[in-house]
């Protein structure tokens, strides 16, 4: 959306109320991580301000301590195979969703999405005891299967919404010059579905990766994850190390973030020169 | 820039030796499961460590935020995972009467005799001493209060006050600032008019009150200003008082309780676990753990190895329990469902 | 051959045949369709549907007492309610009570017992202990002896309520009723009444961030989508950070904001836009500014991912056929975004439902949602009965909507189509 030289007064006044609207939601949804980040240099154990004093002791706490080094590395086993699986099962899913009527299909989209509804205290305890039976309590596999229930719903929603507008005909005619069904979705249905299954995963890892309820179940002490030692001890104290570790996170994710922005444009550079 | 190197180091061998004891005796190690935080690490120095150098059981410990429903899940599906967990008394309570912890063996621990009486319990041995206070911001407050009547008092200290939200600790103190004396706090409390009473009383502030969910809460408000005084945990408040805050703490009418190592039913180390209790109980080791967090120590010789200033703060001091009420645990076991439910329905009117 | 009689077959019949194709066509499409769906499903059942079920069945479970005093139970739903019972249930009774103090026997009755009347704890303990070794006595004289209590139909009749191996007390707790003693359903005391009222405002919460989300994403979403990629995808970086950050981080961040001395109050004071601080937290403002914030992004990505896939060059047809720029937004952009809105305003009224870390956090006492307690029963009075029941409700409540909301954004795509 730009503003056309010929645009008349009104639609330039819309635009920039559009355009300060939108910057104020951005402010919104940034504010709070920008708060954090100064909090995290305070001396004091408390998160306020003004700050008082600067200190990098939040910092030497988390990196010399084992339990925040062990809890970041326990998140980054978990979160990611706990998508990957949400990822394949619910794009199958959705797919199949999309592809045709059939009988009981309300009822089963209603028990896909059923993971997001149901409290999560009762999910920790119900697997619980259903874990133990299986031997899947204390392990990384138990955590990764109870994680990737939890992401799938994701997932299967937002690449349903992006399957509603996709042309099936497409598939035909990409059969009809004789491409195998895998071909066809991989050449075809998957580009087109990828923003869809991007934030679905990016929704799965984020549950993952902030979920606390049901991991203090599943864990034992050396699965324990970021979120458990985030929560821990909040009886007590919210100590400014877990403003320290956010802004870790958030460092990392902006540099990642940015690698992959500078990937994609030269990637496009190159295709341009082509 | 305050990085000590020091503390660096003992903190890194500290960790690399309890995780290399960890990884050799892992098949015999002891499940210590606590409420972690400050708390947490305290007991690392003064109980874990020495423990696991004294008697070569190495120790894995664990934090929890009190859910309960795991330990009963635990013992439900016979899937022991846990060994010791440090326990608040109504969930010790309810716990034991329930069968989730094994019963203390006190003739082989041998040592009720140098504890306090509550710290000895059927299922659980007392771990420190906790108190809910009255604490308040003295740069802010015309005088220093005094009680819960204070507290109640919205002409002479303006502002806003901090309460756990929960029926549990208010209606104690709605009665004691209601007049109501320490010792018949509970019995009053038991009657339908007694319940009446306190809820007519905190009518009174409610406009005033900003309720507190976390334990961590208080003294953050405190110190940001949020809030002219609040209930809070005498350990938080000390720890804001070593920054240099002008928090302050009245002892009177203060509810104390005690937090306790509990055994979980069907753990396969019954044994060690005693025995690391016996060595956590020992004069010494609780002075190690209260000389680091303001918890009272459950042995009543620990004391006298702290200084003078450090035993002030502690709940079981003397002068602090003057005015002081134990929590009756048994009471909030009993009726506790039914009063938080008309809590709840009393503060969402 | 066959090839030959498949001719014949399609000369004689032509239509019926083309018929049979089309239907194996279809079902062929149906088979495959299924398959795509079943791992999930079966993934979903054995993970999730298994596990929660044997939990969401606590609610209507009742077989403590009928499983610790078989006899007992059998021989007290005979008893007609009048005076006190038999001693043949007084003597079953006293010997199951007895047995019951192996394996959690007793803790599981006592608990049980409690919720009927909470003194039910203190008066099994005292009544073990002063049960007599020897059996050849009177059990009736003997338990009357031990504690009056006994004597009453009331003690009695608690036991008879506790007696059958389902109940419907927790899910009839859980809506603020009881049975009254004639057995009726009645609503409970006022004071009492709260979960009715919890229900309501956790729909109006979860209801009310979900349109702030819709207001604020849907304009987010559409510059996002519009913009060229360059500049949109730094932009979506200030969408996705907060997403990587803690939600224990952002609450506190919250609070750090807008508490009376945070930086929003001391800000507008600064400026002398207000006197004196205003409440802005632990109350339903704060608890709408946190939910918003922790939920914004589940709106914004699918409405984003729609938008993406939808050419712009409908909307420029449009006007330039003539259509003011904002009926071609309306009438031509807006709806090829429905599915988006659905999927959005869905995933955020869903997540919205169970909230309850943040709202404990950030909110008063009168803006906790039902989540709120479904933890508070099962992790600290151990009620698993009527957490079970408060979360089988919330289950009941959001499928339903759920449904409703299904077949409105079917019938309006149906229309547009």
């Amino acid at each position: 959306m730009s503003l056309q030289p010929y645009a008349s007064p009104i639609e330039r006044i819309w635009f920039w109320v559009f355009r300060i609207f939108c910057g104020l939601i951005l402010v919104f949804l940034m504010v709070p991580v920008l708060v954090i980040i100064p909090l995290s240099f305070s001396d004091s154990t408390f998160l306020t301000y003004p700050i008082q004093g600067f200190s990098l002791r939040w910092y030497e706490q988390i990196f010399s301590s084992g339990p925040w080094m062990d809890s970041l590395r326990n998140s980054l086993i978990v979160a990611p195979l706990a998508t990957i699986l949400a990822m394949i099962f619910g794009t199958l899913a959705a797919v199949g969703l999309n592809r045709a009527e059939f009988p009981g299909k309300g009822m089963i989209l209603a028990l896909l999405i059923s993971p997001m509804v149901v409290p999560l205290v009762i999910v920790a305890v119900g697997m619980y005891f259903f874990f133990a039976n299986l031997g899947l309590l204390n392990s990384y596999a138990g955590l990764v299967i109870a994680h990737a229930v939890l992401g799938v719903p994701f997932v299967v929603i937002t690449v349903n919404a992006t399957l509603q507008n996709f042309d099936y005909n497409q598939i035909r005619a990409g059969a009809s010059l004789g491409a195998s069904p895998l071909r066809v979705f991989f050449t075809v249905v998957l580009p087109q579905i990828i923003p869809g299954v991007a934030s679905g995963g990016l929704f799965a890892f984020a549950t993952s990766f902030d979920e606390v309820v049901v991991a203090l179940f599943i864990a034992s002490p050396s699965e324990r994850t970021l979120p458990i030692q985030m929560f821990s001890g909040i009886r007590e104290n919210i100590s400014p190390a877990i403003a320290a570790m956010a802004t870790l996170l958030i460092l990392l994710s902006v540099v990642l973030l940015l690698v992959m922005e500078l990937l994609r444009r030269r990637s496009e550079k190159l295709s341009t020169h082509r | 820039m305050k990085i000590n190197n020091r503390t660096t180091h003992k903190f890194l061998t500290t960790s690399l030796m309890t995780a290399g004891l960890a990884i050799a005796g892992s098949a015999h190690a002891l499940t210590v499961i606590t409420f972690g935080g400050a708390s947490g690490d305290a007991m690392q120095e003064a109980y874990y460590t020495p423990f696991t150098e004294e008697t070569g059981h190495a120790v894995t410990p664990g934090d929890y935020n009190g859910e309960f429903a795991r330990i009963r899940a635990m013992v439900e599906t016979g899937n022991v995972s846990w060994d010791l967990v440090e326990v608040e008394s109504p969930e010790l309570a309810r716990g034991c009467f329930e069968g989730l912890f094994e019963p203390i063996n006190w003739e082989v621990l041998g040592i009720a005799d140098d504890l306090i009486p509550s710290a000895v319990s059927e299922c659980g041995v007392g771990t420190f001493v906790w108190s809910t206070v009255l604490a308040y911001d003295a740069d802010r407050l015309p005088r220093a209060p005094e009680s819960w009547a204070d507290f109640w008092n919205v002409e002479e200290f303006p502002g806003t006050r901090g309460l756990r939200r929960g029926a549990k600790y208010t209606l104690e103190f709605a009665l004691l600032a209601d007049g109501v004396t320490a010792e018949d706090v509970y019995d009053v409390l038991a009657t339908p008019e007694g319940v009446d009473r306190a809820f007519a009383k905190l009518d009174e502030i409610q406009p005033h009150i900003q309720w507190w969910e976390a334990g961590a809460q208080p003294p953050q408000w405190l110190v940001a200003g949020d809030v002219v005084m609040s209930s809070a945990y005498n350990g938080r408040i000390a720890a804001a008082q070593e920054e240099g805050r002008n928090l302050e703490i009245v002892w009177n009418g203060s509810l104390y309780d005690l937090d306790f190592w509990a055994i979980i039913q069907g753990s396969n180390h019954v044994d060690t676990a005693h025995d690391f209790i016996r060595f956590a109980s020992q004069a010494e080791t609780q002075a190690e753990y209260s000389s680091r967090i303001p918890y009272g120590p459950v042995n009543p010789d620990a004391i006298a190895m702290l200084s003078d200033e450090q035993a002030a703060r502690m709940p079981t001091a003397e002068a602090n329990l003057e005015g002081a009420l134990a929590v009756n645990t048994d009471f909030w076991v009993d009726f506790g469902e039914e009063l938080e439910q008309r809590f709840n329905a009393w503060a969402s009117r | 051959m066959s090839s030959i009689t498949a001719n014949h077959n399609a000369d004689n019949q032509p239509i019926t045949g083309l018929k049979a194709q089309l239907r194996r066509a279809e079902r062929m499409k149906k088979i495959k369709a299924m398959l795509l769906v079943a791992p999930l499903a079966l993934f979903l059942i054995i993970a999730f549907v298994m596990p929660i079920s044997s939990m969401l069945w606590r609610s209507i479970d009742n077989t403590e007492v009928s499983s610790v005093m078989p006899l007992t139970a059998a021989a007290i739903l005979d008893w007609d309610g009048q005076g006190i019972p038999d001693e043949a249930v007084f003597e079953a009774f006293a010997q199951e009570l007895r047995e019951s103090r192996a394996g959690g026997g007793l803790g599981r009755i006592g608990r049980r017992l409690n919720y009927e009347d909470p003194t039910f704890r203190s008066l099994l303990t005292q009544t073990l202990r002063g049960l007599p070794l020897s059996t050849e006595v009177s059990w009736t004289e003997e338990l009357i002896g031990i504690n009056a209590r006994w004597n009453e139909t009331s003690t009695w009749l608690a036991i008879q309520r506790t007696a059958p191996t389902v109940t419907d007390r927790y899910l009839l707790a859980a809506l603020d009723l009881e049975r009254d003693i004639d057995g009726k359903v009645a609503q409970i005391a006022e004071n009492q009444r709260l979960y009715v009222s919890v229900f309501q405002r956790t729909l109006v919460i979860a209801g009310g961030v979900t349109l702030i989300c819709l207001f604020l994403g849907f304009p987010l979403a559409y510059l996002l989508a519009t913009l060229p990629p360059s500049k949109s995808n730094l932009l979506l970086i200030c969408v996705l950070l907060p997403f990587w950050t803690s939600l224990l981080v952002r609450t506190a961040a919250w609070i750090v904001l807008l508490q009376s001395g945070g930086l929003v109050n001391s800000g507008l004071m600064a400026t002398g836009i207000i006197d004196s601080p205003i409440q802005l937290v632990f109350n339903r403002i704060g608890v709408f500014f946190a939910m918003v914030h922790v939920l914004l992004p589940f709106m914004i990505l699918p409405l984003y991912s729609v938008m993406k896939g939808v050419p712009s060059s409908y909307q420029r047809a449009a006007v330039s056929l003539g259509a003011h720029p904002f009926a071609a937004f309306w009438q031509v952009y807006v709806p090829q975004t429905v599915s988006g809105i659905a999927a959005g305003t869905i995933l955020v009224f869903i997540m919205a439902l169970g909230y309850y870390i943040t709202p404990a956090l950030v909110g008063g006492p009168s803006d906790q949602m039902v989540s709120y307690y479904v933890a508070y029963y099962t992790n600290t009075t151990n009620n698993w009965g009527m957490a079970a029941a408060l979360g089988a409700l919330l289950l009941v409540v959001t499928l339903l909507l759920y449904m409703v909301y299904h077949k409105l954004v079917n019938q309006k795509q149906l229309v547009r189509s």
